[in-house]
């Protein structure tokens, strides 16, 4: 017989918790949490970073939504836009680079109650994260990806990203980038993601629009939000700014979002290109399929405790 | 084949000797259905309350390709597979040849006639070892019908060992049953043809016949498995309900198993698209509340070890399970070796302590998966439950655990707090817990769990004094633990001339060389260490009892002769009576390797 050291206990509280008996709060006594409530620390991203504005967008949506204090889930990898959950006074993970979305899966697919909203750059989504943006996508994993897009390393300070245009001159590419870049609403199409928006961090109301859409989308939701980096890429999105001079176009009306070719072609010119949802479709979540399986071999077991459940599985091994 | 008692021969019958163990290797190609036969065997020998442990090869080609399976069965304690085997079963030339080796002075070869011709037989090996040709292949095709080509052909070969050794026809009969049930009906009952047709075989060239004395631990049920299963059970007894892996040889059973068991239990495991991925979704999932299980063997191991790490510093609670194999890279997929135990302990940038916790058998992977899963919560560390591909894939018989008492739930508690700080630096016991997503904190305050250095809510901080007390804070919770971890006992009296120091699959091996020291004068005894990191307190008190302290590990003795963990307990105790017995050809240890390595540093102790 083996002995074990530490023999099995139920686990209190840890002494970093403070226990003493909480009030309950009925919905009906919550009030829409205020910007004050749900930001934590100051960001410490550079004075005109566009992500100012997807974090000050993620509060309103907080508060339009009126979002339970507890229930707020924020994930993030590595980067500068990956701050994102040390800035939001609510549950967060920030995590390692370019992982956050397997991270924000496994919470997603043990935690059905949470909706979980993951924020990244582009180094993040689209290259060390790259493999995972495709099989989240094409499992269709219940999250809401937020991808604030600046075309550049801004943490480390100026290099190449997998969305620099050809040309863009970097500390790594002092002489101009040669490679294509990725095309990220193409590559969340391909991918099989259920949900592809595109919107710019300069239209206040079209990213609370778009991140509305998608946290409401039943399955992978994706956005690619343009974010300038004014420090190493300014001026990258002027030509998506009517107030710089450029067009804000949004995705035609007659666009018809479950037509995945019509959305590809929609795609193909991002520079600026259109705004608004590219691609959204019903297809089973990966969530509801693990449901389902379980609901399944749950009811051959109906009635058994956990216990009598694995002794049928011993009593078959004597 | 020990303490063979005679029994009176009569009128031209075989002799039967009452023996109380035997081990029996079975050589043949992978698709004969090797491991079936061994599977047979192992449960009939459990079934009996006779200790069993079972020791087989899979070749790392997809089809096809020589395989064995070797099957100690004994009335008492089992301590190891066997250094040499009393009966050889051969399926083919080349099973012959390679195997018998393996095989004792005057063991038993017993052959497939059709196959292997007697012709080719040399001499010599006649002379040293009794051989029985039996037309294995023909006789399957008579009995059954020859369309499954070579199918059948290993029932057949049960159905003689069964006669060889009066194994329990009916239990036999029972086994084959429950395992070709569910199918069509005509299968179960050709097997039985192919097994009675064996069974009823007048082996005329055999002059003894063998019984087993009954199993000590009569009265007591037993379950027979393998390490993998035992440790995903242990998992699930354990109340872990969320695992992400992928796959990768020879740690994929265990997934493969939680994937379909977790959904009864309301669980999942997702098989993700890389390593990186499994490790990460299981830690989601661990921060969602309940502690969370990933896996894989050496190679997946260092890919995973970025997210160890961040586990580490973040202190979040997840089990990572290495199923060792032969490294280092690709190496021998299929072989056993115990030397990730530095990248279990180590791997990972920066100081970043974790628990290794190394199963010694079978049984204890069912009860060490339980004990990590407890540790990892309570002390909100990654545990590494460091196991091989011995443990992995061998059958052993062990006593029935307590399922109703064992089985624990471990729901997190989303009930609402008034405060958190989950790096709280001036909590009582120093040990951080979390609160999952979910909870409200009346404070309005809430925690994020990150890899940055943090303050004691989790935001990032460039303090040197922080991250001088967080370190402190993540390496003290550890020292707790070890002090918290029974001593090790010393198997064999307390002091004498030698102590081998085992952890992993080499506790049974160690053991088994003690008693025979011990039974040749010789003042062996053994250690175990089950909590690789943290070590327990008090090992250099037993230490000091001992003339020569050896490690015996299956790695390689490394650039300064002493081996992985040698090492390890060399930096820990400064003790240069600590030396390595060390070894790298894939195979599990032979007790007589053991003891002339043993014997001969004894006889160069230069150290000293």
């Amino acid at each position: 017989m083996s002995e074990m050291a530490i023999p099995f206990a139920v686990l209190p509280r840890g002494a970093n918790t403070r226990i003493e008996p909480v009030a309950p709060l009925a919905d009906a006594d919550r009030k829409p949490l205020t910007k004050k409530e749900v930001s934590a620390d100051h960001p410490t991203w550079c004075p005109g970073c566009g992500d100012f504005s997807v974090l000050a967008l993620y509060f309103k949506l907080i508060e339009k939504r009126r979002m339970h204090h507890e229930k707020i889930t924020t994930v993030a990898g590595i980067g500068c836009s990956s701050r994102f959950p040390y800035f939001v006074q609510a549950h967060g993970a920030h995590y390692i680079h370019g992982r956050a979305l397997p991270f924000a899966s496994g919470v997603a697919l043990s935690r059905p109650d949470l909706h979980v909203f993951v924020f990244g750059g582009d180094g993040d989504a689209f290259s060390i994260g790259g493999n995972h943006f495709t099989h989240t996508a094409r499992k269709n994993v219940k999250l809401t990806y937020v991808v604030m897009d600046n075309n550049v390393y801004g943490l480390t300070k100026n290099q190449t990203s997998p969305t620099s245009p050809i040309g863009f001159k970097s500390k790594t590419d002092v002489w101009g980038s040669k490679d294509r870049p990725i095309n990220p609403i193409k590559q969340a199409i391909c991918a099989g993601a259920t949900f592809v928006g595109r919107t710019t961090a300069t239209n206040p109301n079209h990213v609370l629009a778009m991140m509305e859409q998608a946290m409401d989308h039943d399955g992978f939701s994706f956005v690619q939000v343009l974010s300038e980096c004014v420090e190493f890429y300014p001026g990258a999105f002027d030509n998506a700014n009517p107030r710089k001079g450029g067009a804000f176009a949004e995705v035609p009306k007659e666009h018809d979002v479950t037509d995945e070719y019509a959305a590809y072609r929609l795609a193909e010119n991002l520079w600026p290109g259109h705004f608004g949802v590219f691609y959204k479709v019903q297809r089973p979540t990966k969530n509801a399929n693990e449901a389902q399986i379980v609901t399944d071999a749950q009811a051959k077991v109906a009635g058994l405790e956990p216990w009598q459940i694995l002794k049928k599985n011993f009593d078959r091994m004597k | 084949m020990s303490d063979a008692a005679v029994a009176t021969s009569a009128g031209g019958q075989p002799t039967v000797s009452k023996i109380s163990e035997a081990v029996i290797r079975i050589a043949g190609n992978s698709q004969d259905g090797i491991q079936a036969i061994g599977g047979f065997l192992a449960r009939l020998a459990g079934r009996s309350e006779q200790e069993v442990m079972t020791f087989m090869t899979i070749p790392s080609t997809i089809s096809g390709g020589p395989s064995i399976f070797q099957v100690r069965i004994g009335s008492g304690e089992v301590l190891s597979s066997g250094d040499e085997a009393d009966m050889l079963l051969a399926f083919y030339d080349h099973s012959y040849f390679n195997h018998l080796g393996s095989l004792k002075n005057g063991g038993i070869v017993l052959y497939d006639s059709d196959h292997l011709k007697a012709e080719a037989i040399p001499a010599e090996n006649l002379a040293r070892y009794r051989h029985i040709g039996v037309p294995i292949s023909a006789l399957t095709i008579e009995a059954i019908g020859g369309t499954g080509r070579d199918k059948g052909k290993n029932v057949f070969a049960l159905g003689l060992l069964a006669r060889m050794f009066d194994l329990n026809v009916d239990k036999l009969h029972r086994l084959l049953q429950e395992r070709f049930t569910g199918k069509d009906p005509k299968i179960a009952e050709t097997a039985l043809n192919a097994f009675n047709a064996g069974y009823h075989y007048t082996l005329a060239t055999a002059t003894e016949l063998y019984q087993f004395k009954p199993g000590e631990n009569v009265g007591q049920a037993q379950v027979v498995m393998s390490g993998n299963e035992a440790l995903a059970y242990g998992l699930i007894a354990a109340g872990v309900r969320f695992g992400s892996g992928y796959p990768i040889t020879p740690w994929s059973d265990i997934m493969e198993l939680l994937r379909r068991e977790l959904p009864k239990y309301g669980g999942t495991f997702q098989q993700a698209e890389d390593e990186i991925a499994a490790v990460s979704m299981a830690m989601g999932a661990s921060w969602g509340g309940r502690v969370a299980v990933t896996g894989s063997s050496g190679p997946g191991i260092s890919l995973k070890t970025e997210a160890i790490g961040w586990a580490s510093m973040a202190e979040m609670p997840l089990i990572v399970v290495d199923v060792q194999r032969g490294g280092p890279s690709t190496g021998m997929p299929t072989n056993i070796e115990q030397s990730d135990i530095n990248i279990a302990c180590f791997g990972g940038h920066g100081d970043s302590p974790r628990v290794v916790i190394a199963p010694a058998n079978v049984e204890d992977c069912f009860y060490c998966a339980i004990e990590a899963v407890n540790v990892a919560r309570k002390f909100s560390t990654p545990v590494i439950l460091l196991t091989d591909q011995g443990i992995a894939t061998r059958i052993e018989a062990f006593r029935e655990p307590d399922l109703q008492k064992i089985v624990q739930d471990i729901s997190p508690d989303l009930s609402p707090v008034s405060e958190h700080k989950p790096y709280d630096l001036s909590a009582p016991d120093g040990i951080t817990r979390h609160i999952a997503p979910g909870t409200r904190v009346a404070s309005g305050k809430y925690p994020v769990v990150t890899g940055l250095e943090h303050d004691e809510l989790g935001h990032p901080t460039g303090s040197p004094k922080l991250h001088v007390q967080m370190t402190a804070k993540r390496r003290n919770k550890l020292k707790k633990l070890a002090a918290e971890i029974p001593t090790p006992t010393v198997y064999g009296p307390a002091e004498g001339q030698v102590l081998l120091v085992s952890w992993g699959s080499a506790q049974g091996p160690c053991q088994e060389a003690v008693k025979i020291a011990r039974a040749n004068g010789e003042a062996f005894s053994s250690i175990h260490i089950k909590y690789i990191n943290p070590l327990p307190n008090g090992l250099e008190k037993i230490f000091e009892a001992f003339r020569h302290v050896f490690v015996v590990e299956l790695n390689d003795e490394g650039l300064y002769g002493i081996g992985q963990f040698g090492s390890i307990l060399r930096a820990r105790f400064a003790d240069p009576r600590i030396r390595g017995i060390n070894k790298s050809d894939g195979l599990t240890w032979k007790i007589s390797e053991i003891l002339s390595r043993a014997r001969a540093l004894t006889q160069h102790s230069t150290n000293v």
